[in-house]
C-alpha cells in the first residue's frame, strides 16, 4: 500500500528477487539467455503497472514504446553505425519519451474503450510502418547487423549470456528502484487518486490530464529501454515487438502477477516465460493453450492475481494463527 | 466592494429546458448563505456552473472580483473556490488521512514530487491530522473511508474542501442522507468553521437552513425567486407556497 500512511522501508520479501536472481545466474548457467529475457519482460511489465495499476490507465498498445525503443537501438546500431550500449539505450529512451508525449497527449483526453482502441492503433500503425520501411527496420525478415560493443569497454555480451544477464539485471534494479520511489511518493500517492476517483481529484484542483500525460512518458521511457535491452541482448529485432500481441502479452503476464502491486510486475513474467519455454518445446503447436488455461484460471480463481492469493493465504493463515495462540492464552 | 463570488445573468439551457435563467447572485466574504428550492429549481445545475463542472450557455461569473467564466475546474480550485458534493465522492478504498492528504499536497503545491516518500512529507500529514481533528476524526485517520459511518464520511468530504484553504466553500447537502442525529453533529463543526471563509449551502433540511444561514436565496425554476435574511424569506408568501407550503403538507 503506498500513500501518506504508507511505511516505506524495504521489506525482507522484496530482496528475494535480487537472491532469486543471483542463484539464477550461478545455478542455471545454461538458461541465462532466457534469464534475460525474463528480466526484460519484469521491466517492460513494471512500466506497464506504473500506467496500470497505480494510474488505472488501460492500454493494449504498451508495445509501442517497447517496439520502438527496439528498433531505435537497432537503428542506431545498423544505421548511424553507433555501437555504444550506453548512448543505444539513451536514444531508445529519448525516442520512446517523445512518442510518449506526443501520443499521451492526443489519446489520454480520452477513456475506457475509446482509449483502449486509441492505444491499440498507435501499436498498429507502428508495426505497419517497420512491416513497410524495409530500408530501415528489415521489414518481414527483421532487422539483423546489430552490433553492441563491450559496456564500458569491457565486459564483451558473451555467447553464454553472463554479460547481458548481469547488464539486464543491472537495468532492471534502477528501474525497480525508480519506480518503487515513484510510487511511494506524493506523486504516487496522487495516481492512485486518480485511479480512485477522477471527478474528486478535478476537485481538489488537480490538472489531471497533465498528470496523466507526465506518468505516461514516464513509463514509455521505461518500456523503450526494455525494447532496447531486448535488441541489445539479441543484436536482432523482429516485427513481433510490435503491435496487439506483444501488448497483449505483456498485459497477460502483469494480470497474472498482480496489477498495482509492484511485485506482480516480477511474478508474471517468470511464470509466464517459464510456462511458455516449458510448453513450447513439449507442445509446439498447443502451447498458447497451456497460457491461455493458466490465465482463465487466474481470473477465475485469483482476481489479484498469483501475488493477490498469496496475499489472501497469508491473511488467512496469519487470521488461523492468531485464533489459535488467543485460543491457547484463554485455556491457560 | 469585492465580492468573494458573483454571477451576472448567469443562464443555462440544454436545447429548449432552461435551467438557470438570469440568475444574479452574490456572496459576500465571510457570507454565510444557502440557496434553497424546490426539486427541480436548477440547484445543482447553478452549483456544476459555479465550480466550472459545466460551462454556462451565457452570463459571467467572478471569483474575488476575476471573471472565471471559463476558467478550468482545477484552476478554480487554486483561486479559493472548494466544494462538498451531494453524493458522497471521497477515495473510499483509501485511508481518511491520504483522503485529506492529497488535497492538501495538492494546495502546497507538492503533489508531483517524486522522490522522498509521501508518508516521509510531516507537514503535508500533521496539517491533514490537524484538521481531522477539528472535525472530531481524529481516531479515524488510519480507517478506510469507505468503513467510516456514512455522517463521518460527510465529514470527511468538509475536511477534504478544507484542506484546499478555500476562500469561498460550496455546500452541496452536506447532511444529505444522514440520519437526524449527526445532522446535528455535523451542524456543530460547519458553524465552528472559520468566518473568513465565505460559505455557500445548498441544502433540503429546512431546520438546518435556518440555524445556519443568515442569508437565503430561494431558486425556483431557473431564477431567483426571492433573497433576504431568513426571518424575510420564512414570511414571504411566494416562498410559503412554491416550498414551505409543499414541505409542511408533505
Amino acid at each position: 500500500m503506498s500513500g501518506y500512511s504508507a511505511d516505506t522501508r524495504i521489506r525482507w520479501t522484496e530482496w528475494l528477487p535480487w537472491v532469486a536472481a543471483g542463484a539464477f545466474f550461478f545455478l542455471l548457467p545454461e538458461y541465462l539467455s532466457l534469464g534475460a529475457r525474463i528480466l526484460i519482460f519484469i521491466l517492460f511489465a513494471l512500466s506497464l503497472d506504473l500506467i496500470l495499476g497505480y494510474a488505472g490507465i488501460i492500454t493494449l498498445g504498451h508495445s509501442a514504446f517497447f517496439g520502438l525503443g527496439a528498433y531505435t537501438a537497432g537503428i542506431v546500431s545498423t544505421q548511424l553505425a553507433i555501437n555504444e550500449p550506453f548512448v543505444q539505450l539513451a536514444a531508445a529512451a529519448a525516442v520512446a519519451a517523445l512518442l510518449g508525449v506526443a501520443t499521451g497527449a492526443v489519446i489520454l483526453r480520452t477513456r475506457a474503450l475509446t482509449l483502449l482502441m486509441l492505444t491499440l492503433a498507435i501499436t498498429a500503425i507502428l508495426l505497419e510502418v517497420a512491416n513497410k520501411a524495409t530500408w530501415l527496420t528489415g521489414g518481414a525478415d527483421g532487422l539483423s547487423g546489430v552490433k553492441v560493443d563491450p559496456i564500458l569497454g569491457f565486459f564483451r555480451f558473451d555467447l553464454y549470456g553472463r554479460t547481458a544477464f548481469l547488464y539486464c539485471l543491472i537495468a532492471l534494479f534502477l528501474g525497480w528502484w525508480v519506480v518503487r520511489r515513484l510510487i511511494y511518493s506524493p506523486f504516487g500517492a496522487m495516481l492512485t487518486g486518480i485511479r480512485e476517483n477522477t471527478t474528486r481529484m478535478h476537485a481538489i484542483g488537480a490538472p489531471v490530464y497533465w498528470r496523466l500525460v507526465l506518468v505516461y512518458t514516464i513509463s514509455a521511457t521505461m518500456a523503450g529501454i526494455a525494447g532496447a535491452l531486448l535488441t541489445q541482448t539479441n543484436q536482432f529485432v523482429g516485427l513481433n515487438v510490435l503491435g496487439l500481441e506483444p501488448s497483449g502479452d505483456i498485459l497477460v503476464m502483469l494480470i497474472l502477477g498482480g496489477v498495482g502491486r509492484l511485485y506482480g510486475a516480477f511474478i508474471g513474467p517468470v511464470v509466464y516465460l517459464i510456462a511458455q519455454d516449458y510448453l513450447a518445446k513439449q507442445y509446439p503447436e498447443y502451447w498458447y493453450f497451456g497460457i491461455g488455461t493458466l490465465l482463465i484460471a487466474v481470473v477465475l480463481f485469483a482476481p489479484g492475481g498469483i501475488l493477490g492469493m498469496v496475499d489472501k493465504l497469508r491473511d488467512k493463515w496469519l487470521s488461523l494463527y492468531k485464533q489459535k495462540s488467543s485460543a491457547r492464552a484463554s485455556a491457560r | 466592494m469585492a465580492f468573494a463570488l458573483q454571477t451576472e445573468k448567469l443562464c443555462k439551457s440544454f436545447g429548449a429546458l432552461t435551467v438557470a435563467e438570469q440568475i444574479d447572485f452574490r456572496l459576500e466574504p465571510g457570507a454565510r448563505h444557502a440557496l434553497i428550492g424546490p426539486n427541480g429549481a436548477g440547484k445543482t445545475t447553478f452549483v456544476n456552473m459555479l465550480t466550472g463542472a459545466i460551462a454556462p450557455t451565457s452570463g459571467k461569473i467572478f471569483l474575488n472580483d476575476q471573471e472565471v467564466t471559463r476558467t478550468s475546474q482545477a484552476a478554480r480550485v487554486r483561486l479559493g473556490l472548494g466544494r462538498t458534493f451531494q453524493i458522497t465522492t471521497l477515495f473510499r478504498s483509501l485511508p481518511v488521512l491520504d483522503n485529506v492528504a492529497l488535497a492538501v499536497a495538492e494546495r502546497r503545491g507538492d503533489a508531483q514530487r517524486m522522490w522522498r516518500p509521501a508518508s516521509a512529507h510531516r507537514e503535508i500529514i500533521d496539517e491533514s491530522l490537524e484538521l481531522l481533528a477539528t472535525l472530531g476524526l481524529a481516531d479515524d485517520a488510519a480507517a478506510a473511508a469507505q468503513d467510516l459511518p456514512y455522517g463521518k464520511q460527510r465529514l470527511v468530504e468538509v475536511a477534504i474542501a478544507l484542506g484546499l484553504r478555500p476562500k469561498v466553500l460550496l455546500l452541496d447537502e452536506p447532511a444529505a442522507g444522514v440520519p437526524s442525529a449527526d445532522t446535528e453533529k455535523i451542524l456543530r463543526h460547519l458553524e465552528k468553521l472559520s468566518a473568513e471563509i465565505a460559505i455557500l449551502i445548498i441544502e433540503h433540511d429546512m431546520d438546518l437552513v435556518f440555524r445556519f444561514a443568515q442569508r437565503i436565496t430561494v431558486l425556483v425554476q431557473g431564477q431567483v425567486l426571492v433573497e433576504g435574511p431568513p426571518e424575510e424569506i420564512a414570511a414571504d408568501k411566494r416562498v410559503r407556497d412554491v416550498y414551505l407550503g409543499e414541505a409542511t403538507h408533505a
